[in-house]
């Protein structure tokens, strides 16, 4: 309990860090909002109008302040390129963007849990060989061009998805999650090369421990010390990689949502950052740390379940 | 056994590195055309002895963009290594050395950066200072430092108590000294194949970020710009995609083995 207290004052001192800094940083950049909402032909009257209005005059813990309490009750201010709020502009992609980066995880944790164990448990077999050389290769690819070869082959020559031909959520969630698909496999091919990479290490180094032998000269069977005994322990630095994973993804469907001509979350940001449009950047840039901080969260949560002796350090 | 593996990692990897980083340097004074140079007829021209890799949508030669480009993305790479090394060192050994206040507050504000994956990290600063080749390179940088701080730090607060550093404090070598003269040697060896996985880091975000559009600013060719031009020509012109990206991967793919070459014969020794 005071495990999970301390990590929580932590969560919370990190989230307000990073919207602080967040804030800070789109406040010091040359250019002033009302000029970029009014256009330059405003006279300066109009300008300084619009200045007090929006409360730019105030100093900048002051605007945070007011900033950060209109956030947390999901106003996430208006953007300056179209007369909408930030909130109408994202709120449905968000969905999206998770999907895709829930989806990956699973694909992620599907492939490497089993090629790892495999590999581990036949170590310096042929196949475990094989399977290496393979992961090496696969890991140095990156993650939007696995995806443009996959609209080649996928796409292009076997047809199995239109490549740009988007199916939204609305419309219907079978092909909404049939065509994320392969984006979402794009991502998590190298991250989960690196993922069964990790387990085989962790795995082969676990077996060579003393419990283990332990747990043989007890007449477990081989599966039993596997799975009771030796995977609860070197899952521990995998359950680390993958929380960092999960973070990464989120970022990397940005590329990715690109690549395939979806339009969430990294769409909305690239084209706010061309326009200049701040508060939208500044909001969905928030939503994306404060998503990552959570995740980590649940991590060293997840951490202190399986392995107790965490909390004592 | 692990003898032999390992000195396989370290050779291909330094192999595919050689080749590589030759190539690049190559490039950089000499190139079979103009990188620039348009001719409409020899638009999207396949592969042939003249042009080894084709032409691009301009009728641009592929091999010496790709040269070009793979100079551009491995010099952002080595910029953005070196500012976040560096600035990552000094971080790192200031807060792992004195701890206290200072460490508590410098580790929030890096677990905050943390938190952040350098792409997005670089994507902030390149909307606040525009996109643009030197313009990545402080973005990424920036976005760089926590990671290094982070294992300068954690290597430091392990030092910090040796027996050499006790001995050097007593023969009264100041803290600076201490520092870098005395610890940083002896961190270096861990530093080293951080860096090459950084430097690995710095090339898929700067080739991710030229993609997207906010890196490297045409005319100057990068391997992410391009394969970002030539997603269009896919299916007509696959070996635009395929030449720029197949160079991506052997770049990387030569790193990450040097550096866990460089890792396994450490644990050897």
């Amino acid at each position: 309990m005071k495990y999970f207290a301390k990590k929580l004052a932590g969560l919370v001192a990190t989230l307000l860090a990073v919207s602080f800094l967040v804030f800070a940083a789109f406040a010091v950049i040359p250019g002033d909002p009302a000029t970029a909402m009014l256009g330059t032909e405003a006279t300066p009257a109009r300008v300084e109008e619009l200045r007090a209005r929006l409360g730019l005059n105030d100093p900048l813990i002051v605007r945070y302040a007011r900033w950060a309490a209109d956030f947390v009750r999901g106003d996430f201010g208006t953007s300056y390129r179209y007369n909408m709020t930030v909130k109408s502009m994202i709120w449905d992609k968000i969905p999206i963007t998770l999907t895709l980066a829930g989806m990956s995880f699973v694909l992620i944790v599907l492939i490497s849990v089993p090629v790892g164990i495999l590999c581990a448990w036949h170590a310096q077999s042929r196949l475990d060989r094989t399977v290496m050389v393979v992961n090496q290769i696969i890991m140095a690819v990156p993650a939007f061009f696995s995806g443009i070869l996959i609209t080649l082959v996928f796409g292009l020559v076997f047809h199995f998805f239109t490549p740009g031909d988007y199916v939204s959520y609305h419309t219907s969630w079978s092909g909404f999650l049939g065509y994320l698909f392969f984006p979402a496999v794009a991502i998590a091919l190298p991250k989960a090369a690196m993922a069964a990479k990790l387990l085989r290490t962790s795995v082969i180094a676990e077996k060579k421990l003393d419990y283990v032998r332990t747990a043989y000269s007890r007449g477990n069977r081989t599966k039993a010390v596997l799975y009771r005994h030796v995977l609860k322990n070197a899952l521990i630095p995998v359950v680390t990689f993958l929380g960092m994973a999960l973070a990464d993804m989120v970022a990397g469907s940005i590329v990715i949502e690109q690549v395939f001509n979806i339009p969430g979350i990294g769409r909305i940001l690239l084209t706010s950052i061309s326009n200049r449009d701040y508060p939208v950047v500044q909001a969905v840039i928030v939503c994306i740390a404060f998503l990552v901080i959570f995740i980590n969260f649940l991590v060293d949560m997840l951490y202190r379940w399986i392995d107790p002796r965490i909390a004592l350090e | 056994m692990m003898g032999k593996k390992s000195s396989t990692n370290f050779k291909v990897g330094a192999i595919l590195t050689g080749i590589v980083l030759v190539c690049m340097a190559v490039g950089f004074f000499w190139t079979p055309y103009d990188p620039e140079a348009m001719n409409s007829a020899r638009k999207l021209a396949g592969v042939s002895l003249a042009h080894p890799m084709g032409c691009d949508n301009f009728g641009r030669d592929i091999l010496s963009r790709v040269l070009k480009g793979g100079g551009t993305t491995l010099l952002v790479a080595l910029g953005t290594v070196a500012i976040g090394a560096c600035c990552g060192i000094v971080a790192g050994a200031f807060t792992g050395y004195y701890g206290g206040i200072v460490d508590e507050v410098f580790m929030r504000i890096n677990d905050a950066l943390f938190a952040f994956p350098s792409i997005l990290l670089g994507l902030v600063f390149v909307s606040l200072l525009g996109s643009g080749k030197y313009n990545v390179v402080v973005a990424l940088g920036i976005a760089f430092i926590p990671s290094f701080a982070r294992i300068v730090r954690s290597e430091f607060i392990r030092c910090k108590n040796m027996d050499y550093v006790k001995s050097a404090k007593l023969a009264g070598a100041g803290d600076l000294r201490i520092m870098f003269v005395h610890i940083l040697p002896n961190v270096m060896t861990t530093l080293s194949s951080s860096v090459m996985i950084g430097f690995n880091n710095a090339v898929l975000a700067e080739a991710g970020m030229s993609y997207l559009g906010i890196g490297v600013q045409p005319p100057d060719a990068s391997l992410g710009r391009m394969l970002s031009e030539a997603q269009t020509y896919l299916f007509s012109a696959p070996g635009y995609a395929m030449f720029p990206g197949a160079v991506l991967i052997l770049t990387v793919l030569g790193f990450s083995l040097l550096a866990e070459g460089i890792k396994e014969r450490r644990q050897g020794s």
